[in-house]
């Protein structure tokens, strides 16, 4: 009796033990996990913050030599080239999401599915490829509508795919409760599943924007990039990250902290779009 | 009056036959239980009434059924006008995630109705009809969520009358319930009866005994009695019925 009591503690001790390493690891795992992320706030804000001001959303970049200006033509531009990827993106994702969802049930349908997952996995400078391919050749011109292509080519797979995925999450019974109103299919798919599911969608067409604002390599030989203030999509278009590419590798002091200053604008504008998000589908109703 | 008849019903889920031969008259204005063990075939006939079936792969029906007059299955109909005709209450209350009124204005809303005036009068009838009125007429702007299991069900039956069927199909409409929601949807059902023809779906023997005119006891696919309630669970014509509301199977 003694002797089982006594083997059964040490067990206990035993247990505790491998429990509290299982536990620390993990726990240091997901420090590590978040470091990276703390180091990019950390030296974004540090090295940024100190020409954060006005003058850097509403000047234009100085030529070399001169110290300070803004790049208010970037930052309209990359808002420009997400806005042409979202308006081409958006819709093709969003419906292409809902036809695998609804109708999808097919070899078709498998197909499709198989092929937005490989488009996924597609490095972005090849979409950037295929962009100058079909769109910066024919039109014998770099433009802000060849960049937005490329970046309504690189969002549509992970809109698809979150929108297939949130209308798949919707209850049956929603749908069997539609139908039996005598609703219509297409009118029960329309408004109740997709009224359901446009939460999730939301997410997944916020993914999708926020990848294509922080996208450098798809612009490179689409938009180009401009020194100059232009809006015209049919011309080359400035943007922030091809911004920083340049000059973040530039050989002047003065260049490399605008640098810094365009990461944290950039990382600011896409916190604000998720939180506009986040705060125009805080919805009233739970789904269960 | 039969407002449904079904002659000869055969369902097969694939190779499986799931109904066998099914032959009933439901007459209007009545209650039609329909009882049996799991998987007999009761919820599979009540969702060929409005042909929910359909929705499923790889079903196939053979049969007549005859619904005011009009073979659902081989007539040109109307699948929205029949399920319009025709509406169902599920096992799982299922309201729509949105407001109190919006679930029950759904229905009309789609079909049409746009003016505030009258939406607002159906929903106050039907939330009436479904005895919920009173205690949600505060709060018709809250999540239809947000209410009881038991309210919910009822809103799910408001929802179903806002579009104004001739039929309601209930498909064990309270087995997720309490005894107090319990009583209270039996007790909307039996005043229901007064305007509709309901049909339903009943694990419970004692709901069928206590709410229904005519039932019917369904076993592997085949029916095997169908016969007034009283008669059915006093004087059982077939054998079987006996062991089955006595327990012996089942």
């Amino acid at each position: 009796m003694e002797a089982e009591l006594k083997n059964y503690k040490r067990r206990l001790k035993y247990r505790k033990a491998i429990n509290l390493i299982v536990n620390s690891l993990t726990f240091i795992a997901a420090l590590i996990a978040i470091l990276p992320l703390l180091l990019i706030f950390y030296y974004t804000v540090s090295k940024g913050i100190s020409r954060l001001n006005l003058e850097f959303f509403i000047e234009m970049p100085k030529p070399v030599g001169e110290s300070g200006g803004g790049m208010a033509n970037a930052i309209v531009g990359t808002l420009i080239l997400v806005g042409i990827g979202g308006v081409i993106g958006l819709p093709v994702g969003i419906m292409s999401g809902i036809y695998l969802a609804e109708f999808g049930n097919n070899k078709f349908g498998q197909l499709l599915r198989f092929l937005t997952d490989v488009l996924s996995g597609v490095p972005s400078i090849v979409i950037g490829v295929v962009a100058y391919t079909i769109v910066v050749i024919p039109m014998e011109q770099f433009s802000a509508l060849a960049g937005g292509v490329a970046l309504a080519i690189l969002m549509i797979p992970t809109i698809t795919r979150t929108t297939e995925e949130m209308i798949k999450l919707v209850p049956h019974s929603y749908r069997e409760a539609g139908l039996g109103l005598g609703i219509p299919k297409w009118k029960t798919s329309l408004f109740i599943v997709l009224r359901t599911a446009w939460k999730g969608i939301a997410t997944g067409v916020l993914l999708g924007l926020s990848r294509a604002a922080g996208e450098t390599a798809p612009l490179l030989f689409t938009a180009l990039g401009n020194r100059f203030w232009s809006t015209n999509v049919f011309e080359p278009i400035a943007s922030l990250t091809v911004y920083i590419y340049d000059y973040a590798r530039a050989p002047f002091e003065d260049w490399n902290a605008q640098a810094w200053t365009a990461a944290l604008v950039l990382i600011i504008l896409i916190s604000l779009l998720s939180l506009t998000f986040k705060i125009i589908t805080r919805s009233k109703y739970k789904t269960n | 009056m039969n407002i449904i008849e079904v002659k000869n019903l055969n369902l097969f889920y694939g190779k499986f036959q799931a109904l066998k031969d099914i032959s009933i008259d439901i007459k209007m204005n009545k209650i039609t239980a329909l009882i049996g063990p799991s998987g007999c075939g009761k919820s599979t006939f009540l969702r060929c009434l409005n042909r929910m079936n359909d929705l499923i792969n790889g079903v196939k029906i053979k049969g007549d059924v005859i619904i005011d007059g009009k073979n659902i299955y081989k007539d040109r109909i109307d699948i929205v006008e029949l399920r319009k005709n025709v509406g169902m209450i599920f096992q799982k209350s299922n309201p729509f995630p949105m407001s109190i009124f919006d679930n029950v204005a759904y229905g009309p809303r789609i079909n049409g109705i746009r003016d505030k005036k009258q939406l607002e009068e159906i929903v106050e009838n039907t939330l009436r009809k479904a005895a919920l009125w009173e205690e949600v007429k505060d709060d018709l702007k809250k999540s239809g969520m947000s209410l009881s299991g038991g309210q919910q069900q009822r809103l799910c039956i408001a929802r179903a009358l806002a579009v104004e069927p001739k039929i309601i199909l209930m498909d064990e409409p309270a087995s997720a319930l309490d005894p107090i929601s319990t009583t209270k949807i039996e007790d909307l059902i039996f005043e229901l009866k007064k305007n509709y023809t309901i049909v339903i779906v009943t694990h419970n023997m004692q709901q069928a005994a206590r709410v229904s005119d005519e039932t019917a006891l369904f076993y592997m696919g085949e029916l095997i009695e169908f016969n007034e309630t009283k008669k059915l669970f006093t004087a059982p014509e077939n054998e079987k019925t006996e062991a089955y509301i006595s327990g012996k199977f089942g």
